[in-house]
């Protein structure tokens, strides 16, 4: 037999991987007829909604892990808005919404009991924005952290409080312009400060496992998914999921903008083990970040009407900060497999 | 079997024959010796399958409540004062759930001015969150409404409060009987949910509701609160009868019969208002009491045939609506709508200041002669009051209200022991907030 010829697994400028080309047993959980729909169709998330998507890989891929012995609680925000309009709802697996700052409590509290139930086996995924992750929900999610319950927590960032009419949130970016930071006077949307970086937070708490994801690589995302709950303990997961309606961005450009937020260098990708970093997607295709930023309406102040840089300073801030965010990551220390190329 | 125990290791003794499977809480005064005890006998395994979780806040002892109950465990927390308003969300939420989570609530004014001993503000502060919420006047009682509570709880699907007294009641020792683990196993049956997180059978729990059926969710949870006024009395007779001793249930009435005047009042101040009581009818005055044990659902029909035909009502509330009056008081005045018999409000005891047998005497004299306002403080310190309002009119800053009254009243005398203005309950060692 000829030796084969080298599969090309990347055919869009995009490096994404299809399906089509994967043996059956690297492609998606999504991708499986026999997937469990945790999140089925129906639900009122607005169009190319990055919420949606991630947690529809998220909880499948958690299902899939768990033989379907889990349970999901839910902040107050989107997703819990638009999936459950009484009486109807789009989960398909036991969930639970008690309030807007409390899921890693409420969720610790379900471990528990099914601990003392004797069904260990029955796993817990926790959800919640960035709003009910960075801000509100940050003294209950330490706690859990700090306890090492057994849950998944799962942030779904798209960086402002969406659900009520995307006013600024800790996980919001600078210059970003919301409801509560308007793009207006002499320092135009969201106040240059140091950020949040709750990734951080958790791998500082030495948890077993910290990881960071974009919708823009699902197979990435859907691994994390799996490595979470191959551990026991409090694991977190930090998914970019880009808002068209909050960040004034295409819904068609959603998987886009999450991709240029990792290859700007603005959004690092990564996992961490017991605190330390073990594991960082490369970009191959290093961008600017403007290219980035003019993708998205929140950020329209910065550019004038033929798209030229208007702020140059503010986009050279914005530079600086991808460029430490990569550099505080580090990309040398890779111990796992990230691409699919190196893994064969 | 009666033995010399303190109030909170009663009731923690209580709850764990209750078999709880989680137990989660934050420390605050005076609710501490209850969740200690409790922690000790999970940690013992006498508890086993138990799970005891010490959580960073109020906010996350609810929550960690709430995730459990939902997942069919009988869940058990403890708190008081600025603890249960640091958790008030999570409260209304349980109670909107209809979860039947059981909470002592070691009853302690709510600041600020900061304060740590005993009154009702922090449970009137829920009052409207859709719990049961049950007082005891003596630590017997809130052993056994914390056996009923749970019993309750689980049958109408909704949380129950015990609300017992801080140090009056928590840190007392005295004789308790604590129900046998044998006849709490023959009273409470295992917990079976109304609704479950369950893979076999997801459900969804905590949905939105639209203006199209807020109001009937609402509305079954009244129902449900109201069940719970044919449900305490029978609950109450049942146990009574395993236990051998009566059980309270809705109300207490005292020596009411042909009354003059009555004095209404929940919790541990129904022991010395007794006592008020005895001595005046020795003294020759008609007056009696209405000890409220369960204050939500408020059974109105009960006060009402209790007071029956008592001419004139004195309500001794602990905790008040300022700006307005008495919280009890204004329950019963609307149990007693129509009656056309004075409801007279008497605000007392707050922040743990001592209610006397002598002021209640002396309260119960002036409604028998007509001479009582609809509403007073009991015991109020009129000349640090008016120093304090004139220190106010002069020029600004002023200082915070709470030290210009310490300097007035510490200026003036040294007082002895139990009069107004020293605080019944801990010693120095335990003044902790
Ligand atoms: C205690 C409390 N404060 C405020 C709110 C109002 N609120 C509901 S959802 C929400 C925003 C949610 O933002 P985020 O967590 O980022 O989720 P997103 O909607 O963006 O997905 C806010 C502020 C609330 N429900 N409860
Ligand atoms: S506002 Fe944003 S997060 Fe919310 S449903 Fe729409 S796209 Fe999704
Ligand atoms: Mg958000």
């Amino acid at each position: 037999m000829t030796q084969q010829a080298p599969v090309k697994y990347y055919q869009v400028g995009s490096f994404a991987v299809g399906n089509r080309l994967l043996p059956s047993e690297l492609r998606t959980v999504q991708s499986d007829p026999a997937r469990a729909n945790s999140l089925t169709s129906g639900h009122r998330a607005c169009q190319g909604c990055g919420e949606a998507l991630a947690a529809r890989y998220v909880l499948d891929a958690a299902m899939r892990a768990t033989d379907g012995r889990l349970v999901a609680v839910n902040a107050t925000g989107c997703l819990e808005v638009f999936t459950t309009p009484y009486p109807e709802t789009s989960w398909r697996l036991p969930w639970l919404h008690s309030l807007f700052g409390n899921a890693p409590a409420v969720a610790a509290g379900v471990a528990a009991a099914l601990e003392t139930a004797g069904r260990g086996d029955v796993r817990v995924v926790a959800q919640a924005g960035d709003g009910g992750t960075v801000d509100i929900g940050m003294g209950c999610l330490s706690g859990m952290f700090e306890r090492g319950d057994d849950v998944l927590f799962v942030c779904y960032d798209n960086q402002a409080y969406m659900n009520t009419g995307v006013q600024r949130s800790g996980a919001t970016p600078p210059a970003a312009r919301t409801a509560t930071t308007e793009a207006i006077g002499p320092s135009p949307g969201n106040p240059f400060g140091q950020g949040k970086d709750v990734p951080a937070i958790a791998m500082a708490h030495r948890i077993p496992y910290v990881a960071t994801a974009t919708v823009a690589d699902l197979h990435d995302l859907e691994r994390k998914v799996e490595r979470a709950m191959a551990w026991h303990g409090a694991r977190y997961l930090h998914v970019l999921a880009p808002c068209p309606l909050g960040w004034g961005s295409e819904p068609a450009d959603t998987v886009r903008v999450a991709r240029l937020a990792h290859e700007s260098g603005l959004f690092p990708v990564y996992e961490a083990v017991q605190g330390e970093v073990t594991d960082v997607l490369p970009v191959r295709r290093k961008v600017r970040v403007e290219e980035y930023l003019r993708l998205q309406r929140r950020f329209r102040h910065l550019f004038d009407e033929t798209g030229a840089v208007r702020e140059p300073e503010t986009v050279a801030a914005l530079q600086r900060m991808a460029d430490q965010a990569v550099r505080r990551v580090g990309s040398g220390r890779t111990t796992h497999r990230t691409t699919y190329e190196e893994s064969r | 079997m009666l033995q010399q125990v303190e109030g909170s290791q009663a009731v923690a003794e209580a709850v764990a024959a209750c078999r709880p499977r989680v137990v989660c809480a934050y420390p605050i005064t005076p609710q501490t010796h209850i969740v200690e005890a409790l922690g000790r006998m999970v940690r013992s395994g006498a508890l086993a399958p138990c799970r005891f979780l010490n959580v960073e806040s109020e906010f996350a002892a609810m929550s960690v409540a709430i995730g459990a109950s939902a997942t069919g465990a009988r869940v058990y927390t403890a708190t008081a004062s600025q603890g249960l308003l640091f958790m008030a969300e999570a409260v209304y939420n349980a109670g909107g759930l209809g979860l039947p989570v059981v909470m002592t609530l070691a009853d302690r004014a709510v600041g600020a001015p900061i304060n740590i001993w005993n009154d009702h503000s922090d449970a009137m502060a829920v009052r409207d969150a859709g719990w049961v919420q049950l007082f005891a006047s003596s630590n017997q009682e809130a052993v056994d409404q914390h056996v009923l509570a749970f019993r309750l709880a689980e049958e109408l699907s909704v949380p129950v409060m015990v609300c017992m007294d801080g140090f009056v009641l928590t840190h007392a020792t005295e004789a308790v009987s604590v129900p046998d683990p044998s006849d709490v196993d023959a009273f409470l049956p295992p917990f079976r949910p109304r609704q479950v997180l369950d893979p076999a059978d997801p459900m969804s729990i905590g949905a939105m509701v639209g203006p199209e059926a807020f109001t009937e969710v609402r509305y079954l949870a009244h129902l449900r609160m109201l069940a719970a006024l044919d449900r305490v009395p029978a609950l109450a007779a049942e146990l009574g009868e395993r236990v051998g001793r009566p059980v309270p249930a809705l109300v207490a009435p005292y020596r009411l019969q042909g009354a003059d005047v009555a004095l209404v009042a929940m919790g541990s101040v129904l022991g010395t208002i007794a006592d008020a009581v005895d001595a005046l009818r020795d003294a020759g005055h008609r007056v009696g009491a209405l000890g409220v044990t369960t204050f939500r659902p408020f059974p109105a029909a009960a006060v009402r045939d209790a007071l029956g035909a008592v001419p004139s009502v004195v309500v001794v509330d602990r905790a008040f609506s300022p700006g307005f009056g008495g919280v009890l008081a204004t329950d019963v005045a609307m149990a007693l709508a129509g009656a056309d018999v004075p409801v007279a409000s008497v605000v007392a005891g707050l922040g743990g200041r001592p209610v006397t047998e002598a002021s209640l005497r002396r309260l119960a004299e002036r409604a028998l002669d007509g001479s009582l306002e609809a509403l007073s403080f009991l015991d109020l310190d009129r000349p640090a009051v008016e120093a304090a309002l004139a220190a106010d009119g002069s020029a600004r800053p002023t200082g915070p209200t709470a030290e210009s009254v310490l300097r007035h009243r510490g200026a003036r005398s040294r007082r002895p022991p139990g009069s107004p203005g020293t605080p019944a309950g801990p010693t120095s060692t335990e003044v902790a907030s």
